[in-house]
């Protein structure tokens, strides 16, 4: 692809990213403040945690997706965040309550506050200098991160692929056990939760006998994750970005086209962990508390799959699968975690031939994959069926043992159906979502093909 | 002197149970160069197998019929999850192995309904002894001798016979070896049940000292293993031992600091220092590049 | 074309389960179904219908302690299915929502929970996952009655969060002045969970507690998910300590007992109310290990109750299961017993199933409880108790034995 396509394709993609973020915004806070926010909170809950991982996720694809550095850190980088913002902002006459067991805090000083003394107290005032005094926490909070990106690239930048992954890994086990750590116990509240420091409801505005007038909470989470994706998309589509990709496809070929291998390896790496920062500091305003074991490597683990299940190198992809993912796994999938029975004799039936259905079929799949291989002899065969038979023999079991209970539903199956639908998606679909691509490559096609011929269109949705 | 006795016997009997685990993701890493993330979850259920089927029939059935379902265990999760991917970017495989070790712990505690479990007393390995004033389990004592033991049959095995041989060509050259007539595909599955059959004797040793079961068992000493492995530089046996064996001798005498915070950090803080300053390792082979 | 068969097939899968599990509700449930499915399941149509949440870790590092909680409100649920409010009898539901022990898990469960309309909830065990989960209820205005969290921060400043057991303060407190007192202890160990806020500060409460007595103490913490307590044993022993104190969660303070018990240690272990637990007591069966706990019910202090519970627990292999496989009482279980009674209280008080008036009824609730006298305060919302009851292991028999109560000035 020459340089000229690129230039047009990154003018087009940034501009059609910008206002796809706009109208999600608007359309955000138009639902939030005409559907019933009790009934539906669990929505927009979702939603929030959503756009919180999609920041996290996008940042983590600029490393893992367009730089190919492998690194495990995100939560080590997460946490610094999430602190920063929490000991910048907690408010003071707060901390003594906060910081209960270590007799208070060491730093008596909070930027939100500060900011809404300049604005003059409360009113208009207040909160101009409160949403100001948020904002620098915020970028603080991904300046710390940023820092100690910086500190912690110096030595292990040189290293390779699973070397650094493990290696980011380790440092995000070691910031936590610091954070732990009773000595530095004024600063950082040792094991308990900070808390108290604006949440993302304290955004929505109030009028003077504290009744909510306007619903911002999940405005804001999208604003925040929205800008600082925007901003990963201007990064991507600039000259950095292409020496990014250049040093993720060949990093010889890189050092020889003239890229500085070391500087742009670490400005990845620092920029990633800015917005990890950011996406911290978000997180913790959606869990209204932070605590150093909730960053655990499981929570790395869990970004990475939204970035897999996305699409590596697809910002897009990152952004939606992180919906996706919150959607299933914290709201859609929970009515498999309360056990219950089949109340009527339709959902029964419809249960057990669905289940003989899904038999048969995944062993004429796996049977057919096999053919296709060129297995002919039994031999060669069987092991496909056993996942059928297995099935189908529980099915009848189940049958046979007529009782009305379903199945399986009680509290953790949530998780184990989640697995399996990532493991199928791994196992077969694996480029995820996007692949490569980005929503805009998706829509310039469609509009392409809206300009051809209809028949063509069908020809090329066929391809 | 009693306390320092203490410290040094668990540091060799955690040692030598990492070196266990370790084994297993330095011969698969040695081959397939994948992080096998789940294979502490695999030795997570090993223990929790033993706790359901010792329940049920007597020791001596239940602990072959455990080594066995993990053998098997090993093997299967080979063939779904990592050889379809075979010719998939290494990111794709190493992806697929956290999405299992994801799918382990969570049907693990679904199935335990998020309860610890108890492990089977085993007859003799938990039975006390008191060494310099120091009370401890037999397990402390065996684990080191029963480790050597495994690692010199393991060394017959691959410097002597003829799928041994096989595996270190596979090792060294994936490619070429397939164009020799090597069965790749047995050769990995023969390490991954290898692998997996040390693990499930690792989790014996292990779970007899500390008898609680959780699904998440088996991260931690995983992830240690893993670290371990790296440290005695990865591909080696030997340097897989012998880092496992510092790394929980080192973990043991900080725990009997007022350090104990930094345990698990040291240990994390050990291995960027040997990467940094030596990234294949103690004992690994310096390898070049093929670009 | 094959990735798409296996996509639709996939989805059939998941569809199925949805569509069956997600059916709407007619008929009554199933007669085979056990009690416990009975009160989780949806209560027939057609009557008046009043939802209780049950916010509890069912998963995590807190799965057991939540569940023999929410087995006490399934016990309490069976015994009174219906409350008469305002006149009108309403038949009560349960709807759990698992919080998985982890704070960003929380705000989604209770979100969960209140977008299913349920008028009050009940819990949680673990008070990271409730100082996550306050603000979503605060905000919906649905009061949430705390069973065993015992951390000062979760109702402070939040007017929604009641609770109904003791605080970290005040157990702390308890416990130094019985390892003084009682146990003439002068030189304490203390272990804890690193990064659990639970252990961190009842370990800080104890120990400014005790050195004020004039004891002295060495204070440790253990790693996350480590499972080799040898080493901190040893150390306890070798520092001579005269008690050792562990107020860890469960699975932990199942392998210190065990091990204490290998290692034939004989120095009091001292722990909170997350140890009188039944894996915990099984741990030190036929040991000659001296295991003490503080907790909220002293087990026989009322038989009636203890014996319609128990039937209970036996009623079905589920609750066994849950109760950690024998039918020992667990204080937790008579905690969530009484929080349930504690919102029919505030319901009938409120007379109405809407969330503000419960809220506003909850203040003034009297409740006389199995576990004693239930009444709030007015500032935070927290349970005025005085009194801990201590029990002691009895190895022998496998049960517990009183150990008196312990009672705090003020």
């Amino acid at each position: 692809m020459s340089a000229v396509t690129l230039e047009k394709k990154s003018k087009k993609g940034s501009a059609l990213a910008f206002l796809g973020v706009l109208a999600v915004l608007v359309l955000v806070i138009v639902l939030e403040n005409t559907l019933n926010p009790n009934k539906n909170i669990i929505v927009f809950t979702a939603l929030k945690k959503g756009a919180v991982y999609a920041l996290v996720a996008a940042s983590m694809n600029l490393l893992n997706g367009f730089t190919g550095l492998f690194s495990l850190g995100q939560a080590g980088f997460m946490l610094l965040g999430g602190y920063t913002f929490g000991i910048l902002t907690i408010p003071v006459a707060q901390r003594d309550s906060v910081y209960y067991i270590f007799d208070g805090s060491a730093i008596n000083f909070s930027i939100t506050e500060a900011m809404q003394n300049l604005f003059g107290g409360s009113g208009v005032g207040g909160a101009v200098g409160f949403v100001l005094g948020a904002i620098i926490a915020l970028i603080c909070a991904g300046l710390v991160a940023a820092f100690f990106a910086w500190l912690i690239g110096l030595p292990v930048l040189k290293l390779k692929s699973d070397y650094l992954a493990i290696a980011t890994l380790g440092f995000a086990e070691i910031i936590r056990a610091i954070f732990q750590w009773e000595a530095l116990g004024r600063v950082t509240n040792g094991a308990n939760a900070l808390k108290n420091f604006p949440t993302l409801a304290s955004f929505n505005i109030t009028n003077a006998e504290g009744e909510i007038v306007l619903r911002l909470s999940t405005f804001v989470a999208f604003a925040i994750s929205g800008i600082c994706i925007w901003l990963i998309v201007l990064l991507i589509n600039s000259s950095y970005g292409r020496a990014f990709k250049a040093i993720r496809e060949d990093e010889v070929a890189a050092e020889a086209m003239g890229i500085n291998l070391a500087k742009h390896k670490r400005m990845s790496f620092i920029i990633s962990s800015f917005f990890a920062g950011i996406g911290g500091a978000l997180l913790a305003m959606f869990m209204n508390q932070v605590q150093a074991k909730t960053f655990t490597s499981t929570m790395t683990y869990e970004i990475l799959l939204i970035v897999v299940l996305g699409g590596i190198g697809s910002i897009s992809g990152s952004t939606i699968a992180a919906f996706l993912y919150m959607a299933c796994s914290e709201w859609w999938l929970r009515f498999l975690d309360v056990p219950t029975s089949f109340k009527t004799a339709g959902g029964y039936w419809a249960f057990v031939i669905v289940l003989a259905l899904a038999a048969v079929g995944i062993t004429a799949l796996l049977v057919l994959r096999r053919r296709k291989a060129g297995a002919r002899k039994f031999s060669e065969m069987w092991s496909a069926c056993v996942l059928g038979v297995v099935i189908l023999g529980y099915d009848i079991y189940y049958y046979a043992s007529a009782t009305a209970k379903v199945p399986f539903l009680n509290s953790g199956f949530r998780m184990v159906v989640f697995s399996v639908i990532i493991m199928v998606v791994v196992l077969f679909f694996r480029k995820g979502l996007f692949g490569d691509k980005e929503l805009s490559d998706v829509f310039r096609r469609l509009g392409r093909t809206k300009k051809a011929a209809p028949a063509e269109a069908e020809g090329g949705a066929a391809k | 002197m009693q306390f320092a006795v203490s410290i040094l016997l668990s540091g060799i009997s955690v040692g030598g149970q990492y070196a266990l685990i370790a084994i297993g993701y330095t011969m698969v890493y040695g081959i397939l160069r994948l992080i096998n993330f789940a294979h502490g979850d695999v030795f997570m259920t090993a223990g929790l197998i033993l706790v359901y089927a010792a329940a049920s029939m007597p020791l001596y059935i239940s602990v072959p019929l455990m080594i066995m379902a993990i053998a098997a265990l090993g093997f299967c999760i080979e063939r779904v999850a990592y050889k379809p991917l075979r010719s998939a970017p290494r990111m794709s495989v190493m992806i697929s192995a956290i999405g299992v070790s994801f799918l382990i712990q969570n049907f693990a505690t679904y199935y335990t309904g998020g309860l610890p479990q108890s492990y089977p007393r085993l007859p003799f390995l938990s039975e006390s002894v008191i060494i310099y004033g120091t009370s401890t389990k037999w397990v402390t004592i065996v684990t080191p001798f029963l480790v050597l033991a495994l690692v010199v049959l393991l060394q017959i095995l691959i410097n002597k016979t003829k799928i041994g041989l096989a595996m270190r060509a596979a090792a060294k050259d994936f490619e070429t070896c397939q164009l020799m007539g090597i069965k790749i595909n047995s050769v990995i599955s023969f390490t991954f049940v290898i692998g997996s059959t040390l693990a499930a004797i690792g989790s014996l040793l292990y779970f007899t000292n500390y008898t609680q079961i959780v699904p998440l068992s088996g991260s931690m000493p995983g992830l240690k293993a893993f670290v371990a492995a790296v440290f005695g530089g990865i591909g080696s046996i030997p340097g897989a031992v012998i880092g496992a064996f510092i790394i929980g001798i080192c973990e043991n005498i900080i725990k009997g600091t007022s350090f104990t915070v930094f345990s698990d950090a040291f240990t994390f803080a050990l291995l960027i220092i040997i990467l940094v300053l030596k990234p294949t390792g103690l004992f690994g082979e310096k390898v070049t590049d093929k670009v | 074309m094959k990735k798409i068969i296996a996509l639709v097939l996939a989805l059939i899968m998941v569809f199925a389960l949805c569509a069956c599990g997600g059916a709407p509700v007619a008929e009554a449930p199933a007669e085979d179904s056990s009690a416990a499915d009975s009160s989780a399941a949806e209560a027939p149509a057609g009557e008046n219908v009043v939802k209780i949440g049950v916010f509890e870790p069912l998963t995590g590092d807190s799965g057991a302690g939540g569940k023999q909680e929410y087995l006490g409100m399934q016990y309490a649920n069976y015994l009174t299915p219906t409350v008469e409010i305002g006149g009108v009898e309403y038949t009560v539901q349960l709807v759990p929502a698992d919080n998985a022990s982890s704070a960003d898990r929380s705000p989604t469960a209770a979100a969960q929970l209140v977008s299913e309309g349920v008028s009050v909830v009940l819990g949680t065990y673990g008070s990271s996952a409730a100082i996550a989960a306050g603000p979503t209820f605060e905000s919906a205005q649905i009061p949430a009655i705390g069973v065993t969290c015992t951390n000062p921060q979760v109702t402070a400043g939040n007017d929604y969060y009641f609770r109904i057991c003791f605080l970290d303060p005040f157990q702390g407190t308890v416990l130094a002045n019985y390892a003084f007192e009682q146990l003439g202890a002068t030189k304490a160990y203390l272990l804890g969970e690193l990064g659990n806020e639970y252990d961190n500060g009842l370990l800080n409460y104890f120990e400014e507690a005790f050195t004020g007595l004039g004891g002295t103490v060495t204070k440790d913490n253990f790693p996350q998910n480590n499972s080799d307590f040898t080493s901190y044993l040893n150390k306890a022993q070798s520092e001579g300590a005269d008690v050792i104190f562990c107020p860890v969660s469960i699975a932990y303070s199942t392998q210190i007992v065990a091990l204490a018990k290998d290692m034939g240690l004989t120095t009091p272990i001292l722990g909170s109310d997350t140890l009188d637990n039944n894996t915990v007591l099984e741990a030190a069966q036929g040991s000659s290990v001296d295991l003490r706990v503080s907790t909220f019910y002293a087990d026989g202090a009322n038989p009636e109750f203890d014996a319609g519970f128990k039937e209970f627990i036996n009623s079905s292999s589920e609750n066994l299961t849950n109760n950690g496989g024998n039918d020992n009482i667990a204080a937790v279980s008579v905690m969530g017993y009484d929080a349930y009674y504690v919102a029919l209280e505030a319901l009938k008080a409120a007379g109405s199933i809407d969330s503000t008036a419960v809220q506003a009824a909850l203040w003034d609730v009297q409740y006389e409880g199995v576990t004693g006298n239930i009444a709030f305060d007015d500032v935070n919302g927290d349970a005025v108790r005085d009194t801990a009851f201590i029990k002691i292991a009895d190895t022998a028999n496998n049960t517990w034995v009183s150990g008196g109560s312990q009672q705090v000035a003020g």
